[in-house]
């Protein structure tokens, strides 16, 4: 029993299927513990991305169970809302809303979601600009930052739901290589605080900083799972050895 | 050892050929190639022969006396007096003579409700509210009453077959463009639902429609509708008229919003999605406000048409600002010979709206792309 609470994400068998014919993720069964902070690596194709949507349902599982702070993602709208309220999810492509100045995107979802008076939205949206040190942007709109700023602000739009799980999608592939650091940091910066973090991402320096275990993923699998000590230095498969090669060879 | 090179950028300089100003424009546009000067030189010639010509017939020659012989003299160029003489019959139509004021009075606060819309310092919630006491206020003095009651003011009863002119060109365009557009969006966002049902009525709805053209629709509005209600129930000719050109209009302006709709990444829904926003939250705070704003133009485009589709309505015996025009000069054998000058005029007052449409439009797309300046 007390292994079901400590686990915050539990897959069990999860099978998905795009179209009739494209297994996307097979057999995954995967437990994250509170706090846990795991970085998924693989091949593009392997599924990495579509398996921590499934999290917050932005993709759909077709078998086997996913339970999610206790609750099972099911079609059950209200439980959806109540997962989306306790996860919060970065994006490769940053999707703020170019229509909404920084402030504004920060407060949508606490002034409508969390049904916060927009006063103390304001306070917390600024405290999370503060964390990720771009207060001074406050009154832009989103096209006119920069690329590593604009994530940023992803960043702190997803914290002011105070998640207890935060998912990246690959946040650093879209970004000059000159401002990839500057997103890293924020997130090393988050990592330390306690925080349940997926990331998705090929930054192997930022795996070997924070992460607690390191997932490879191929073909829809989870083929080896590992601390990245162990994973980077001991890999066991063939797959994670040529895998390794390539992307830490050059 | 080596030594560091420092580096130093250097300085801007200005374009060596001067692209700004009058004699570069010029240049640039109308002398280019040796294509672009004759295509100048023939339009400009064109333009030489014939302004002159037209404004000698509009006002060197032209007459503004009210006198049908006086035209008719040799000589005369254009007969502006045909307006003088008419315009009352042109602007309102077949109303009551003596009761003209009403109309006149009504249009202005309609066109002052429109221009304050129009105005950013009047978006306040009360604009609402002034809406429904305009469009009453409207009603109580073109009819005399609001279709039966609050008959307190004394006004005498005008049967809206008596309506006409340009009160009702603006009455029919308002209200279908206001309504229409509400519609509309439900039908766009219909048609990308998950839900096939309501999917499958919104493309019904939209190809129906559009499958047949708005004279159909009027006169299915006007003549086939009454057959089918129950003996003894009508509903006003003008309140089918104006479903009917609402409804038409909403087909068109769905696949516009529904094209702005499509342009708009996926991202932007996952990431409503993942912060825990409802689809209507979404709908409404993210994707409708960018989708919208993209399709300004085509928008524009619809209201500027549906302004000028209301003169179909004469089919109908309802004779608005293009039919008010045929009323007042096929009846009279004195004044027939001077269509022309009518028409002008009439052009002139469907321009000046569509124009002001058009840059009001323009001022809008500059408004919603503010976001999008760096």
């Amino acid at each position: 029993m007390t292994q079901a609470t400590d686990n915050i994400i539990v897959f069990d068998k999860v099978n998905k299927w795009y179209g009739n014919n494209f297994h996307v993720l097979r057999d995954i069964n995967l437990n994250v513990r509170r706090g846990e902070r795991i970085v998924v690596c693989g091949p593009s194709g392997s599924g990495k991305s579509t398996l921590i949507r499934c999290i917050n349902r932005l993709e759909e599982h077709q078998e086997g169970h996913l339970i999610v702070d206790g609750t099972e993602l099911t079609d059950d709208v209200k439980a959806i809302d109540k997962i989306r309220k306790e996860v919060g999810m970065v994006f490769q492509q940053f999707n703020l809303f170019p229509h909404l100045t920084v402030l504004e995107n920060l407060t949508l979802s606490p002034m409508y979601v969390g049904k916060m008076p927009k006063k103390e939205a304001e306070e917390k949206a600024m405290t999370q600009l503060k964390r990720v040190r771009i207060a001074e942007q406050a009154g832009k709109y989103p096209l006119q930052l920069s690329g590593g700023q604009q994530q940023r602000v992803a960043i702190a739009r997803a914290l002011c739901l105070t998640p207890k799980i935060m998912l990246f999608d690959e946040p650093t592939s879209a970004l000059d290589p000159e401002m990839i650091k500057e997103v890293l940091d924020v997130m090393v910066e988050m990592a330390n605080q306690g925080i349940t973090m997926i990331c998705v991402t090929h930054e192997m320096g930022f795996a070997k900083a924070v992460a607690d275990r390191v997932i490879f993923m191929d073909q829809g699998q989870i083929v080896e799972q590992n601390t990245p000590h162990e994973f980077f230095n001991n890999p066991q498969t063939d797959r994670s050895k040529d895998f390794l090669s390539k992307i830490l060879g050059h | 050892m080596a030594e560091t090179i420092i580096f130093q950028s250097l300085p801007a300089r200005p374009a060596p050929v001067n692209t700004e100003g009058l004699v570069p424009w010029v240049k640039n546009n109308l002398f280019a190639n040796w294509q672009s000067t004759v295509t100048t030189l023939i339009v400009g010639g064109l333009l030489l022969f014939y302004i002159p010509q037209f404004f000698n017939w509009a006002v060197l020659t032209a007459t503004t006396v009210p006198n049908a012989d006086a035209c008719r003299a040799e000589g005369v160029g254009a007969c502006w007096g045909v307006i003088t003489e008419k315009y009352r019959l042109i602007i309102f139509g077949r109303y009551p003579f003596e009761e003209q004021w009403r109309p006149l009075v009504a249009t202005l606060l309609m066109v002052a409700l429109l221009v304050m819309s129009c105005t950013r310092i009047f978006w306040k919630k009360w604009l609402v509210a002034l809406w429904i006491v305009v469009l009453a206020a409207f009603f109580i003095l073109m009819y005399g009453s609001l279709f039966g009651w609050l008959d307190v003011f004394g006004l005498s009863k005008v049967t809206t077959d008596r309506w006409g002119g340009l009160p009702l060109t603006i009455m029919l365009a308002t209200l279908s463009i206001v309504l229409c557009f509400p519609i509309a969006i439900c039908v766009a966002l219909g048609r990308r639902s998950k839900l096939p049902a309501i999917r499958t009525f919104c493309t019904i709805y939209v190809e129906l429609i559009r499958g047949v053209p708005l004279i159909s629709v009027l006169f299915m509005a006007s003549f086939m509708f009454p057959l089918f209600m129950p003996a003894g129930v009508t509903i006003d000719v003008l309140i089918r008229v104006l479903v009917g050109v609402t409804l038409f209009a909403a087909a068109y302006m769905a696949e516009v919003i529904r094209g702005g709709l499509q342009a708009m990444p996926k991202g932007q829904a996952e990431a409503a999605a993942s912060l825990g926003l409802s689809y209507w939250q979404t709908q409404f705070k993210i994707i409708l406000p960018q989708a919208l704003a993209m399709v300004v133009p085509g928008i524009m485009n619809n209201f500027i048409g549906l302004f000028k589709d209301t003169s179909l309505v004469y089919i109908v015996s309802l004779y608005e600002l293009t039919g008010a025009l045929g009323l007042a000069l096929n009846s009279d054998a004195d004044w027939r010979p001077f269509k022309l000058e009518g028409y002008l005029f009439i052009v002139a007052i469907y321009f000046a709206f569509c124009f002001a449409m058009s840059r009001y439009s323009l001022w809008i797309e500059k408004q919603v792309n503010k976001s999008k300046l760096r």
